[in-house]
């Protein structure tokens, strides 16, 4: 028993699940429970992964899908930072653009595909646009409430200690929103990369999505698993990036503070 | 109490303030003279925090005008101060960059030396959070006073904190005026906070100045027979009770 609860409260703790999965994954496929061609067993995947890796055609994929992914996550979050923050401090803006964009936010942006590709064709841009789409509006959303629910106290403080403008944006506002709009940074992350890997299967020439796609006209099973995992892997990442950075941005907030 | 120090001169004139069809203050008419400490004391919803917001130029009056120095008062003066009831801190900022929000120029030694008047120097690298709050009040008030401010203004600063907490505040604005000599104005619903404060108590009843008492006092003040003496006629007043029917334990409403 002393042994369990030691294991349980190590550091090391969240990786017991996923490591007893891939162990009685193996298991299974090595006992020909599963079939190889249901599914490859985690030892193939790597081999799969080794051979790509030597190639170095797996990093130029993951280099690529990666360049996508954070462009449109440059420009999306950009323009959805910028808009809610009008909107958060100006009224006028806010009654002239936040009913449209509510509208267009519920459509969900994996439907204009068909017209994205009318539009940009099956080129980058398309998928930029895509990953843009989908990484605006929890951006947008969050940085307006952010905005939106800062103490008026704090605001009517400021205003008596005349600051103003650029000094009352950098010492109140954005602070004040700034877990806000992390909680949209963290959703940002995860639909730029589940959009990106829709994008990428329907039309590429590079990218993980279009290494999955073609490895599964050679029923290439083992490289379709590679791709998903690496999918897992670098949304895990970059969660991991933005836990970071509230870390950092919150080191005043109790409950974000280091234990 | 004479204008020696920096203190400012406050004049209101015939200032009414009315919120849609409600009037909150009725043709009020004050003279504050520099260094002076008023308390304005009153039931809640007489008016005296719209008094006291009308004074910052948060708000703007509806007829009347105020004066400051002879100059208008018209939004909000760089020599004006306010202390709210909870200390409005910013959560982000460490105890000395809040301070540093006070100082012109954001001079980091100033702030620290103002921090230090409140007895927090060593706290000035912890968050407002971890504070308590007389402590976070007593950041509050240094923050206003590192500006060196000519009015300052309290809107019920101690209203939140513990008893005995409170008297330690009541004994540090105390010393810290002296030493300063702004003007001051308390707004309390504590009569015996403004008898232990303040040099002028004025009472304020359906927006109209109803009591307005010199509170003639040696300082610093002990709670003896004189002090019942104010305390008393300002808490009578208010609850407008004759002499023969006063109970002397009734301390604050």
């Amino acid at each position: 028993m002393k042994v369990l609860s030691k294991i349980v409260n190590s550091r090391f703790a969240p990786a017991i699940v996923p490591i007893l999965i891939v162990v009685i994954w193996q298991l299974l496929g090595q006992l020909g429970i599963i079939s190889t061609r249901t599914l490859p067993t985690p030892l193939k995947v790597a081999e799969a992964g080794f051979s790509l890796a030597k190639s170095g055609q797996l990093f130029q994929y993951i280099g690529s899908s990666s360049a996508r992914a954070f462009i449109g996550f440059a420009i999306g979050g950009g323009i959805g930072f910028a808009l809610g923050l009008l909107n958060g401090l100006s009224n006028t803006a806010n009654r002239l653009l936040d009913s449209s964009l509510q509208m267009i936010r519920n459509v969900p942006h994996l439907a204009l595909i068909p017209l994205v590709i009318i539009w940009f064709g099956i080129g980058e841009t398309a998928k930029i646009f895509l990953v843009v789409l989908g990484v605006f509006f929890p951006i947008y959303l969050n940085t307006l409430h952010g905005i939106r629910s800062i103490d008026p106290g704090l605001i009517e403080m400021a205003k008596v200690y005349g600051l103003r403008g650029r000094e009352l944006y950098r010492h109140v506002i954005f602070p004040g929103a700034v877990s806000s709009i992390l909680v949209g940074v963290r959703y940002a992350l995860g639909f730029m990369w589940l959009t990106l890997i829709v994008a990428e299967t329907i039309s590429a020439n590079s990218g993980i999505g279009y290494m999955a796609m073609n490895a599964r006209e050679f029923m290439r099973l083992d490289v379709v698993v590679l791709a998903i995992i690496i999918y897992a892997v670098l949304g895990k990442l970059s969660d991991t990036a933005a836990k970071l950075l509230e870390q950092l941005l919150l080191k005043w907030h109790p409950n974000y503070a280091k234990r | 109490m004479s204008g020696h120090g920096i203190g400012a001169r406050l004049l209101v004139q015939q200032v009414s303030k009315q919120f849609g069809q409600k009037k909150v203050l009725k043709g009020v008419e004050l003279d504050i003279p520099p260094g002076q400490f008023v308390a304005i004391v009153g039931r809640s919803g007489c008016g005296k925090s719209t008094l006291l917001r009308l004074i910052a130029g948060l708000e703007e009056p509806t007829e009347g005008q105020l004066l400051l120095d002879d100059s208008a008062v018209s939004g909000i003066g760089e020599g004006t101060r306010m202390l709210f009831q909870d200390a409005r801190l910013l959560p982000w900022k460490r105890c000395v960059d809040n301070v540093r929000i006070g100082v012109k120029m954001g001079d980091k030694a100033k702030a620290l030396a103002a921090l230090k008047q409140v007895g927090l120097e060593d706290r000035a690298g912890d968050w407002p959070g971890v504070l308590s709050g007389g402590q976070r009040q007593r950041v509050a008030l240094a923050r206003a006073l590192a500006g060196e401010p000519r009015l300052l203004l309290l809107d019920e600063p101690l209203g939140a904190l513990d008893a005995l907490t409170r008297i330690d505040m009541q004994e540090l604005i105390e010393k810290l005026w002296l030493e300063q000599r702004f003007t001051a104005v308390l707004v309390t619903h504590d009569v015996d906070e403004a008898v232990a404060l303040a040099d002028r108590v004025i009472l304020i009843e359906d927006g109209v100045i109803a009591l307005d008492v010199n509170i003639t006092l040696d300082r610093p003040r002990e709670r003896d027979n004189d002090f019942m003496y104010f305390e008393k006629l300002i808490l009578d007043r208010i609850l407008q009770r004759g002499d023969h029917e006063s109970s002397p334990e009734a301390y604050s409403i």
